[in-house]
Parts: structure tokens; sequence; C-alpha cells
């Protein structure tokens, strides 16, 4: 593959919580079009990993490197949706558009993840499910070179399911990186990384 | 770049109109402070002219100061400060936004009501405009301070107290000058000095706060 598809190179990273080492020689290379699942048990460190990969954790020893010319072009969905409830649906996906610079049609994308006829609902009467498709709603926007996502698939159900592992690999395919947490396997080809002990096989 | 400011400019104060009472409640809070005083000390209006610069400067203080202990709380638990921080922005732009839609649902309309107390107060009436520009330069800067101390305190349970005890010794500049141009307007000597001087700490802080408040954005949501 060649060098240029490169997007973030990750070397001997370790990372330690109250005095207690989450992951230790953590290295590894992801390149765009790639989906990568990182799981680990719980408090194994897999939150704190996407937060410093987005550079939102900065306590921590060796090295993460994004391949871009600028700064890397991502869309970071937390493990809290980030939905204001004061707000409506469009409201806050509007904002979020605005913020991250992505054009594109609000209402197709809160349609796409089945929120049609919610737009104008304070997100203070959506169910947890619906508040969290809110928040998916900007993986239907403008493209973005990487996708950082912790636990998309929390609250969602069964339709919703499929409909974003479909949506993950139709962007993987266009060449965006996407690195996820969960216990959900998008497809056959997902990279895993596994953070604290190995996995039983 | 206007984009990301006027989208976040824009939803902020949807959101203060949203929920009124976060906006109503400084205001009733810096009146009625006010109100307490003549109740409490003497209702002589020599001795109420004489305390009523510090009173209003210390209440409109204390009320910007409760406004802010909100300021990132809620976006802080939602996820929305992380995207803030995570946009492909500088975190300057949404956060500028913020404070001054903050400002001109708290500060604006503490200065507007800040003559019609100092009248209360028996301030005599010229003193008033000057106790209006006071209020109007000094809020901002006020505001800037605090939401220094909010963005720090922003992750921690009981960051109230801790809030106040970070700004408070901080907002003492702006409470010497604010209150001292009003009793200079009193005595009747010249004001425009010591609201040059309010102007000037409103440009440091209009320079270097929002820098130093995503900066306290930043290092709490690091922990």
């Amino acid at each position: 593959m060649s060098s240029d598809s490169l997007r973030l190179t990750v070397r001997q990273l370790q990372c330690e919580r109250d005095e207690r080492v989450l992951f230790r020689d953590l290295a590894f290379q992801a390149r765009a079009g790639e989906i990568w699942q990182i799981t680990g048990a719980n408090g194994a460190g897999k939150t704190t990993l996407l937060r410093i990969l987005v550079g939102l954790h900065g306590f921590y020893e060796g090295q993460v490197r994004w391949h871009s010319p600028l700064a890397p072009d991502l869309l970071y969905l937390g493990h809290q949706p980030g939905v204001r409830e004061e707000l409506t649906a469009r409201e806050n996906l509007r904002f979020s558009a605005a913020l991250n610079n992505q054009p594109g049609d609000v209402d197709a994308a809160l349609d796409a993840v089945d929120l049609y006829g919610f737009e104008d609902v304070p997100a203070a009467h959506l169910s947890a499910g619906q508040k969290r498709r809110v928040a998916l709603a900007r993986l239907w926007l403008a493209p973005k070179k990487v996708w950082v996502l912790d636990e998309p698939y929390t609250a969602i159900d069964q339709n919703g399911v499929a409909r974003l592992d479909q949506r993950i690999r139709d962007a993987a395919g266009d060449g965006t990186l996407v690195l996820y947490t969960s216990h959900h396997r998008v497809g056959d080809d997902v990279r895993r990384l596994h953070l604290g002990a190995e996995a039983p096989a | 770049m206007s984009g990301p400011w006027w989208a976040t400019l824009r939803r902020e104060l949807t959101l203060i109109w949203r929920s009124p009472a976060d906006m109503v409640q400084p205001l009733f809070f810096f009146m009625v402070v006010v109100s307490l005083f003549p109740l409490g000390l003497s209702p002589k209006p020599e001795l109420l002219a004489l305390v009523a610069p510090g009173v209003v400067w210390v209440a409109a203080l204390l009320a910007v100061m409760l406004s802010l202990d909100g300021l990132f709380r809620r976006d802080q638990e939602s996820g929305a400060l992380d995207q803030m921080l995570t946009a492909p922005v500088v975190s300057v732009l949404p956060v500028s936004a913020k404070l001054l839609a903050h400002w001109l649902l708290t500060g604006l309309p503490l200065a507007l009501m800040a003559p019609l107390l100092g009248y209360m107060m028996q301030l005599p009436v010229p003193a008033l405009a000057t106790l209006t520009y006071s209020v109007l330069l000094g809020t901002p800067t006020l505001t800037v301070i605090g939401a220094i101390g909010a963005a720090l305190t922003v992750g921690l349970n009981r960051g109230g107290i801790l809030l106040a005890l970070l700004i408070l010794p901080l907002y003492v500049p702006v409470l010497v000058f604010g209150a001292g141009v009003v009793r200079a307007a009193v005595d009747g000597s010249p004001t425009q000095g010591l609201l040059a001087v309010l102007g000037a700490l409103l440009a440091l802080a209009l320079s270097l706060g929002p820098l130093a408040v995503a900066m306290g954005l930043r290092i709490s949501a690091g922990d």
C-alpha cells in the first residue's frame, strides 16, 4: 500500500491512570479505508485511548502521529452523545455541522437515522437511543478522513445497528479510516485491537 | 471562519432563551442584594449615598460570578464540550461566542439595571451615567475572568465554592476601579482616567481571556 494512505501511527503508547497501567507498548499503524475495532474489558482504557487519539487526553507517554498535511480532518463521537436537551434534534445537528465544518442536508441526515418527524422535538423528549441517533446523524453529513467513535452501538436497536454497519462499511470504502470501540463486529475485514489481557480464543 | 462562530452564538442565545431562569436569577439576585442594604444599614440618604458605589459594584460582581458556575457544566455533562474541543476550528472561536452570548444576557442587563439601583441608593443623578458606563465596561472583564475559573473547575463536583475562591481575588482590580470611578463622579472629580483603566482591563481580558478559557477547558477535559 502506498505511504500516502497512511493516516495514523502510534508508537510505544503508555497510559497510567490512578497508579494503574491501562496499556503499555501499544503500537499500530492505521491506513485510509481501514476499520479498527478496539476491544477490551470494562476499564481497560478504550475510551482513554480514543481521547488520547483525538487530543482530549494529554497525560500519556509515547507517540501519536496523524499523517496529513493539516490537522486530521476527524469526527469524534464521544461516550456522551453531545446533544443538549433544550435544543431540538435539528438545532443540535445543525450546530454540530457548522462547528465541524460539515455542510450537508441536515434533514436528510436525520431521516437516514430514522428520526423523520422528530426534527422539531426538543431532545429532552427523545429517548436515549434517539439522542444517540441525533449524534450519529453526523456520519451522514459531509465525509471526513477519520472517524473516531466511542461505543456508537449503545442504545441502538437492531434496525439501526444494520444501518450503522452499512454506513461504516460504505465510508471505509470511500477511504475513511474508522476507529471504534464496541463488542459488535462490523464485518469480517475489521482489524481488532485488544486492550488488557489477551482475549480468550 | 465565521460559520462556527455565528452558529455557536446562535446556539448559546437559543439555549439561554429556552431556560430563562438562568438569565433572570442573577438579575434578581443583584436587585435583592442591593435592596437589603437600606434595610440593614439605615435609610439615611447621606449614608446610603456614601456606600452606594461599593454596594452596587459588589452586588454586580457577585451576580456575574454566580451566573458563571454553570457556563460550561451542562455542555460538559452532555458531551458537547468534547465536540467543541475536537472540532476542526480553533477552540477560541466557539469559546468567545459563548462568552459574548453570556455577557449579552447577563452583563448587559446588569448594566441597564445599575442606574435604577443607584438611584434607589440615593446616588446623585449626575453620577448615574458614570455608574452605568463603569458597569458596562467592567462586566465583560468579570465574565472573561470568571470563565477562566469556570473552565478550570468544570469537571469538579463541588466547583462552586472553589470557583469563588479562585476568581474573587482576581476581581479586585475591577472592583477597585469600578467603585472608584463612581465615587469620583459623586465627588465631582474627573472620571475619564479611571474609566480608561477599566477599558484597559477590558482590552487585556478580551485579548488574552478567551485563549486562557480554551486552555482551561482542555486541561479539564484531559482529566
